[in-house]
C-alpha cells in the first residue's frame, strides 16, 4: 500500500514506480503490501468489485428457476451452480478487500447503484431453457474472459480466478447439456431453446465491453497487464468458438450475417446494438431495478442472520471464559489439536 | 460488534493425507468455529481437503516486502549450501 511505505517523497514514488513498472514487466505478480501506483489500485478496486458484483447478481437469474427445475437432478445442479456464484463472489470480495476496501463498503456502493455489475443480468430468464442458454453462452463468454485473467498482474485476483475458472467449467457443460436435451426433445421444447438462444446471443457478445476504440479503461488495463487481450479479440475468440457448438446443438444463432471469412480465419459477425448495450448500462434494461431492489431485500432482511451469528460468537466467547464448554465444541477441539499435532 | 466488525480469517486447507496444508484463500466471520464452518463452505464443495485450519489474519507477521532484497540477500552468496556447487569425477556412483 503506497501508505505502508514511510515518508515517501516524489523521489521515492519514481524509485518505487520503477521497480513496479520493472516486476510488471517481468512477468512478476503483484501482492498486497508491494507499492503500486494509486491508479493501479483503483483500476483494481474498480474491475474486481464490478466482477465481484456481477457474481452474486447473477445468483438472481437462475435462481428464479430452482423451484420450477424439471427434474431432481437439474434441481440439483442448478442449486450447486447458483451456490458456486455465491463462493465467487466471496473470492472476488477478499480479493479486493487486500486493497484496502471493505466489503460492507463495496455492498454499499452496489445498493446505492454507484458500483456496476454485468449488464447481462439485466435481462429476464422467461423460460427453463434460459437456464441452458445462461450456462453455455454467458458462462462461456464469461470463462473466454477470465481465463486469460488467471495471469493477470494482481496476484489475488489471478488467484481467485483460477480458482473461479475450474469451477466455471461445470457451468458451461450443464448448461449445453440442458439445451442439447431440450433441443433433441419434443418440437416444442426444440423451439423454447432455440428462443432462449436467440434472447441470449447478442447480449453475450456484449459482455466483452464496448469495442476497442471505445473503451475507457481498455489500454491501461493492459499495459498493466491486468487485461492481457482487448475486448474485440476476445469478442472474436468467442464466437469462433460458439458457432461449431451451436451446430452440434441443432440450433442456430440469430444472426445472418455470421459467414466463415477464409481470408482472416474467422467468423465474421453482423453489428452489434450498442445502443441497446448503453440503455441497459444506464440502468434502462429489462430488470435492472428489479436486481437491485432484491439484492438490498436480500441484504436487509439476512441483516437478523448476521446479528445472531454475532449474538452467538459473544456468548461462545463470554463461557470460555467461565470455564464451560459445550459437548459439541469439545469434540471440535480435539479434532483440530489431533490434525495440529 | 456488527458484521462489519467481524474479523479476517486465512483459510489453510489439507488437500489430502500426507500433504501439507497450504493456503487457500480468507474469510470473515465472527468466530473461530463458524469461520471453520464457512470455510468448509467456501473452499471444500469439490472434496479439494480432509481438513482445514483457519487462522486470524491480525496474527500473522510478516516480512516486509520492502526489505525483500536485503532480507533474503544472505542465502544469496551460499552457493555452497547446494549439491550442485561439488564436482565429483565422472562415474562415482550413488553421490
Amino acid at each position: 500500500m503506497t501508505t505502508m511505505a514511510p515518508d515517501a517523497g516524489t523521489q521515492d514514488d519514481a524509485a518505487y514506480e520503477a521497480r513496479f513498472n520493472a516486476a510488471v514487466a517481468a512477468e512478476e505478480r503483484i501482492e498486497p503490501r508491494d507499492w503500486m501506483p494509486d491508479a493501479y489500485r483503483a483500476s483494481l478496486v474498480r474491475q474486481i468489485a464490478q466482477h465481484a458484483h456481477s457474481e452474486i447478481i447473477g445468483m438472481q437469474p437462475e435462481a428464479n428457476w430452482i423451484t420450477r427445475a424439471p427434474s431432481l437432478r437439474r434441481k440439483a445442479i442448478l442449486m450447486a451452480k447458483v451456490q458456486d456464484e455465491a463462493g465467487h463472489g466471496l473470492y472476488l470480495y477478499s480479493a479486493a478487500e487486500t486493497l484496502g476496501t471493505s466489503r460492507d463498503e463495496l455492498l454499499d456502493r452496489l445498493h446505492a447503484g454507484r458500483q456496476k455489475y454485468s449488464s447481462i443480468f439485466n435481462y429476464p430468464t422467461l423460460t427453463w431453457a434460459d437456464v441452458g442458454a445462461i450456462g453455455w453462452l454467458v458462462d462461456g463468454a464469461a470463462i473466454t474472459n477470465q481465463v486469460p485473467l488467471c495471469r493477470c498482474s494482481y496476484g489475488p485476483y489471478a488467484r481467485a480466478m483460477v480458482r473461479i475458472c475450474k469451477e466455471e467449467s461445470f457451468h458451461q457443460r450443464q448448461g449445453y447439456e440442458l439445451l442439447l436435451a431440450l433441443s433433441k426433445g419434443t418440437e416444442a421444447q426444440h423451439a423454447m431453446a432455440q428462443d432462449a438462444v436467440n434472447r441470449w446471443w447478442w447480449p453475450s457478445l456484449m459482455m466483452f465491453g464496448p469495442p476497442d476504440d471505445e473503451s475507457a479503461h481498455s489500454a491501461q488495463s493492459m499495459a498493466w497487464r491486468i487485461k492481457r487481450h482487448s475486448n474485440d479479440e476476445l469478442r472474436q475468440r468467442f464466437v469462433d468458438i460458439c458457432v461449431p457448438q451451436a451446430e452440434s446443438l441443432g440450433l442456430t444463432l440469430p444472426d445472418p450475417d455470421l459467414t466463415w471469412d477464409e481470408e482472416r480465419g474467422h467468423y465474421a459477425f453482423g453489428p452489434i446494438d450498442w445502443d441497446e448495450f448503453r440503455e441497459v448500462l444506464r440502468g434502462n434494461g429489462p430488470c435492472n431495478e428489479q436486481r437491485i431492489n432484491q439484492r438490498r431485500t436480500a441484504h436487509e432482511e439476512g441483516a437478523w442472520v448476521r446479528e445472531a451469528a454475532t449474538a452467538y460468537a459473544a456468548k461462545q466467547a463470554e463461557r470460555s471464559r467461565h470455564g464451560y464448554r459445550a459437548p459439541q465444541d469439545q469434540q471440535q477441539g480435539d479434532t483440530q489439536e489431533e490434525d495440529i499435532a | 460488534m456488527s458484521s462489519a466488525d467481524w474479523p479476517l480469517w486465512e483459510v489453510f486447507v489439507r488437500s489430502r493425507r500426507g500433504l501439507s496444508h497450504t493456503h487457500a484463500g480468507s474469510l470473515h466471520a465472527p468466530d473461530a468455529a463458524m469461520a471453520l464452518r464457512n470455510a468448509r463452505d467456501l473452499y471444500t464443495r469439490r472434496s479439494e481437503g480432509v481438513s482445514v485450519w483457519v487462522v486470524p489474519s491480525a496474527e500473522i507477521t510478516a516480512s516486509s516486502p520492502d526489505e525483500k532484497d536485503s532480507y533474503f540477500e544472505p542465502a544469496a552468496d551460499k552457493p555452497y549450501r547446494h549439491p550442485t556447487f561439488y564436482e565429483i569425477p565422472e562415474g562415482v556412483r550413488h553421490l
